[in-house]
């Protein structure tokens, strides 16, 4: 009788692991990392330090094995066959060797270090696989066609990577002024990150939301996490909240479009909609809105942006660096692989909801900019007026467009992480002097946190030979090439705006003076990991605004693709 | 033969271009570098680098070719920057920019050397070194890209200076400055993103920012290109600064330390009338014939408004602030007067403002420094403790009120000439902007020289010896220019014609209305008829 019934074979996806590496780099580490602190509380004194140190050259052996996996070859396999093996294992021991000495001059502890090494070894993986990208694979599908890795995927998973690295080099020192939080933070970044990486690459609107959540999760933890600061208490809450309602706008925007396609797949949602005509496409229009509605939350665009004031100002500083850049960088992939791309031939009907949505979030976050007193405030509706920015690239609709999406989001992540990484340091103990007032005299008192300061806020208001102004730059372009004329004016009108709050904040630093008060207070020592972290911005931010070509160049190459099934 | 070998080995494949742009920027990272205890070392390093770069210029000057190649951009550097976008560095000079340049390359060093700065010398003389790089850069730059990079970064350095440097109330000054530039340049740039795009749809090339292609190109329908001039003339005209947006002028030259006085006045206000200029007309021929009568309008109210309320200051610096509103505005006049006089009377006239409202901030910078006070009544009788000072002073007066025989008079005389010939009623209105110099300029300086010196006033000491030094060397390029402009001419009339060559090809029936019936004027005729003419009247 049982042998009557077919036994229906479960189809098992193909999985493709080498394009899920970063992704288990940054889940796996933080799995890692938690169980190995719930087993080991404390290290035996004496051992946290060499342990610390070894973690360099592991990361290097993990990150050249991992690299290896991911690509085809190993990583400088041209660099090896040109040298000679001998030479190239000297020069291979030569580099565990500098980088045990580099944790060690980082002065950094462990978890901060183990994080660092994730962020390394997730970066190393996405690059071979970018090599690859061209040479060998192109874009290719992983998890059946769930995981999309192309281009423009890795180019988020590298800003990810990123942030997790600096912002971990931040949090090392601040866990230990603020005296809060702890372990749980790093692995709360990592997964966080893990969860950005999956929206950035996400081929289905499901596993979108997954990816969503995942990184939501994580950070409503991080913005509670100081528990001795009352608003850090309501930021959190706040944002739990209000993204927790934006969340069911996505979902029962997925439903609508799932409804109106039949498919939840964003591959068959293009291919439907390129190849069928809705007769009603009410029910598909609703599914536009409610995603947009739930995707604008994310990045802060107007009218979603309520809760970004609130929580930028309360959240640990180095947090706030993280949800400026990775958070709101993984809110536009999915938004472009989401709507320029899935919903290309749709996009007469999105457009001007865009258009609107732009010029909302530019001219409220620049005007609302300028009446405020506290610098983490100023920065949050700064960084609204940046979403607006990023947000008249998605208008554009072209390649042009999602190449100036890339460059904006990359260029940007390395300004604000320094900006708050500047403000980190300055915040002082109890992360509470980030008023004007605070910032009074800076550049006397210390003049070197003062200039990066300065380079990072002018490049923010898009002063040439920065990127910042790069990114303006191929924002501009992306609309005035789709004939957005206006769009463009306003964005450059609200961007002068902007520069008036951003020169508040220089002319605090550099006119002046500090109060006696402040003067009195005994000067803590900028932590090195810090000054790493800021002089990688500063680098970052004057180097490739004088030579953008490499960046241009990648955001050119980074354009998502939907590889239909194989 | 000869000749040719001596081109070669005169003119190496030195990017002498790149050299002046990029050095002071260099300088700027050295002196950062240096300890801040040693405020003498910093300052010989910068005067030592802004002198090399000011003897590079001249170097320049000197190689120049004269003749119909002084049309043509000479010592032409093009290195590619942004491959995608079409975007490249690409720098020459020809008639046009060659003094502007030569005036950068020599005033910064003399405001360097004429001022000295009492507190943070080192980030002081960085910020005029990258000042430097981003006049120079614009001047020089053939790339729209480039260009724009170089007028925008100026502004951060300026405002620094102000801001820290400066006196009264700098904050306010210096962010207004920003401001008001930034707004006008916000508009430019999209019309350069506008016009390069449209450019390459247009003619089905690829992008390119690059200013022969583009004007030679003259893809862009008429109405398209009015409007994309619009934007750009914002821009120029808060630079220059036209009235109405010329506001933040007066604060931001009060406001402003000497050295910034004297390089805001100098060489940065030249920014926007040469962008008229270079970009305006050049780009856009039809929509600069088109809106030349607006633009000459508001160059004469500028005149007439100018004079009028510097008249009115108590402040002298303010009262120098109000009076290059005027000036500028008959370099505007002249250069939409779109006729060889004209514009080569504008651009004489912008080298000259830069030398004599130069020189005037410097000599206003003395007085403050000896008095601490700029008030025109609690000055007088500074002769009498300080006759140098008064005689530079006069001189430099003289020039600019345009008094023959100084250069003022040179560069306003063919300023009028031209703008006769295109706007006679409008030339007859500014002319009378002349007559109003004397009045605000000679009272003024009967106010603050002549009469009884009293209390601080009567022992004021005179001049230092380089400061005399320095003064001196601004006065004999104000004389040599009204004597003997000739040679700058020379220099500059190939290119000008070769520009007004260009607007009549590009623009139909240009030159038809009213100047066909006047007959065309000869330039050295008429200088050289001057020439005679006041030589016979000082037999007489």
């Amino acid at each position: 009788m049982f042998a009557q019934l077919d036994v229906v074979p479960v189809e098992s996806p193909e999985v493709i692991w080498a394009g899920l590496i970063p992704i288990i780099a940054l889940a796996g580490g933080a799995m890692l990392l938690v169980m190995f602190r719930s087993v080991v509380k404390h290290l035996p004194a004496g051992y946290e330090s060499p342990a610390t140190t070894a973690i360099g050259p592991v990361t290097v052996a993990v990150a050249y094995v991992l690299g290896g996996i991911a690509g085809h070859d190993l990583p400088f396999d041209g660099v090896r066959a040109d040298i000679g093996d001998g030479w190239f294992y000297l020069g291979f021991a030569l580099v565990l060797a500098v980088s045990a000495l580099f944790v060690w001059t980082l002065d950094i502890g462990l978890d901060a270090a183990f994080t660092l090494g994730v962020s390394v070894v997730a970066l190393t993986a996405t690059w071979m696989l970018w090599i690859d990208r061209t040479t060998v694979d192109g874009a290719f599908n992983s998890i059946g066609d769930q995981i999309g890795v192309d281009g423009f995927s890795l180019v988020f998973t590298g800003i990810m990577a990123v942030a997790v690295g600096l912002t971990a080099l931040l949090l090392d020192d601040y866990i230990d002024r603020e005296g809060v939080g702890g372990v749980e933070m790093y692995v709360l970044l990592m997964l966080s990150a893990a969860g950005g990486v999956v929206m950035a690459s996400a081929n289905d609107l499901i596993v979108l939301f997954l990816g969503l959540e995942t990184l939501s999760i994580a950070v409503y933890v991080l913005a509670a996490i100081h528990t001795r600061r009352i608003e850090s208490q309501e930021a959190g809450l706040k944002y739990f909240v209000l993204g927790g309602f934006s969340s069911a706008f996505l979902l029962y925007g997925i439903a609508f479009v799932y409804g109106a396609t039949g498919s939840t797949n964003l591959i068959a949602i293009r291919d439907f909609l390129d190849t069928n005509t809705l007769l009603d496409d009410a029910m598909l229009l609703a599914g536009f809105g409610l995603l947009l509605v739930g995707l604008g939350f994310k990045v802060a665009a107007v009218p979603f942006h309520s809760w970004t004031p609130d929580v930028y100002q309360g959240s640990p500083t180095p947090v706030v660096g993280y949800m400026a850049s990775a958070v709101k960088a993984a809110g536009f992939a999915a938004i472009v692989r989401v709507f320029v791309v899935t919903f290309g031939a749709y996009r007469l009907e999105w457009q001007p909801a865009v258009y609107v949505l732009a010029i909302l979030t530019l001219g409220l976050g620049s005007i609302l900019a300028v009446v405020q007193r506290d610098t983490k405030r100023m920065l949050a509706y700064s960084s609204i007026s940046h979403a607006g920015f990023i947000l008249v690239g998605v208008q554009a609709a072209s390649d042009r467009g999602t190449a100036a999406v890339v460059f904006y989001a990359a260029a940007y992540t390395f300004l604000v992480i320094g900006s708050f990484a500047v403000l980190t340091v300055v915040s002082g103990p109890g992360d509470r002097a980030t008023s004007l007032e605070d910032l009074d005299g800076l550049a006397s008192r210390r003049p070197a946190l003062a200039l990066a300061f300065t380079v990072f806020l002018l490049a923010q208001a898009g002063v040439p030979l920065t990127t910042g102004f790069v990114a303006k730059f191929e924002v501009i372009a992306a609309a005035v090439e789709a004939r957005s004329y206006w769009l463009a004016i306003v964005a450059m009108l609200t961007a002068v705006i902007s520069a008036f709050l951003y020169l508040r904040i220089v002319l605090a630093m550099y006119v002046g003076t500090s109060s006696d008060e402040v003067l009195a207070q005994p000067k803590r020592r900028v932590p090195t990991a810090a000054i790493l972290v800021i002089g990688i911005a500063f680098v970052v931010t004057i180097g490739f605004g004088l030579v953008p070509d490499p960046i241009d160049q990648m955001a050119r190459d980074a354009v998502p693709q939907l590889v239909a099934a194989g | 033969m000869n000749s040719l070998l001596l081109a070669e080995i005169s003119r190496p494949d030195f990017p002498v271009l790149t050299a002046i742009v990029v050095l002071p920027m260099i300088g700027a990272v050295l002196l950062s570098l240096l300890p801040r205890s040693r405020p003498d070392l910093v300052k010989q390093v910068a005067i030592l680098i802004s002198t090399t770069v000011g003897a590079m210029s001249v170097w320049v000057l000197v190689q120049f070719e004269t003749g119909a190649a002084a049309a043509e951009f000479q010592f032409a550097d093009h290195q590619t920057w942004i491959s995608s976008l079409g975007i490249s560095w690409s720098l020459g000079v020809d008639g046009i920019s060659l003094f502007l340049v030569v005036l950068t390359g020599v005033l910064f060093p003399i405001a360097m050397i004429a001022v000295d700065e009492k507190h943070d010398l080192k980030s002081y003389y960085a910020w005029i070194l990258v000042l430097e790089t981003g006049c120079m850069g614009a001047f020089l730059a053939l790339d729209l890209f480039a260009f724009f990079v170089a007028f925008e970064i100026v502004l951060i350095p300026m405002y620094f200076l102000i801001a820290k440097w400066g006196h009264g109330d700098r904050a306010y000054a210096a962010t207004k400055f920003f401001i008001y530039t930034m707004v006008g340049s916000a508009l430019m740039f999209v019309g350069i993103v506008a016009l390069v795009f449209l450019n390459s749809s247009a003619t089905g090339g690829p992008l390119t920012f690059d200013l022969q292609t583009l004007a030679n190109n003259q893809a862009l329908s008429t109405t398209t290109a009015r409007w994309i001039f619009l934007s750009f003339a914002l821009a120029f005209a808060v630079k220059v600064p036209l009235f109405p947006v010329h506001t933040w002028l007066p604060d931001a030259h009060t406001n402003a330390p000497t050295a910034g006085s004297v390089i805001l006045a100098g060489v940065m206000l030249k920014l926007g009338t040469y962008g008229f200029l270079r970009f305006g007309i050049y780009l856009f021929p039809e929509a600069a014939v088109y809106f030349a009568p607006m633009l000459i309008t508001l160059g004469v109210i500028g005149i007439i408004y100018g004079a009028i309320v510097a008249t009115m200051q108590r402040d002298l610096k303010r009262l120098v602030a109000y009076s290059s509103i005027a000036h500028l505005g008959f370099i505007l006049i002249g250069a939409f007067a779109l006729n060889t006089q004209g514009l080569e009377g504008s651009l004489l006239q912008m080298v000259n403002h830069g030398l004599s409202t130069g020189a005037l901030f410097l000599l206003v910078g003395m007085i403050y420094e000896r008095r601490h006070t700029r008030e025109i009544d609690q000055l007088g009788g500074l002769q009498k403790p300080a006759p140098m000072l008064a005689a530079a002073f006069m001189i430099v007066m003289l020039s600019s009120v345009g008094l023959p025989g100084l250069n003022g008079f040179v560069g306003e005389f063919l300023i009028l000439l031209g703008s006769f010939a295109a706007h006679r009623w409008w030339a007859v209105v500014a002319a009378t902007g002349v007559i109003l110099a004397a009045v605000y300029l000679l009272w003024a300086y009967q106010r603050v020289f002549h009469g009884p010196a009293e209390g601080d006033n009567a022992t004021m000491p005179d001049l230092t010896a380089k400061e005399g030094l320095v003064l001196l060397s601004l006065i004999s390029m104000i004389v040599f220019l009204g004597v003997y402009p000739k040679p700058v001419l020379d220099r500059m009339e190939p290119a000008v014609d070769a520009l007004i060559s260009h607007v009549e090809t590009n623009v139909p029936r240009f030159n038809e209305p009213e100047a066909e019936h006047l007959e065309p004027v000869h330039l050295e005729d008429l200088i050289t008829e001057h020439e005679e003419t006041s030589s016979e009247g000082s037999h007489d």
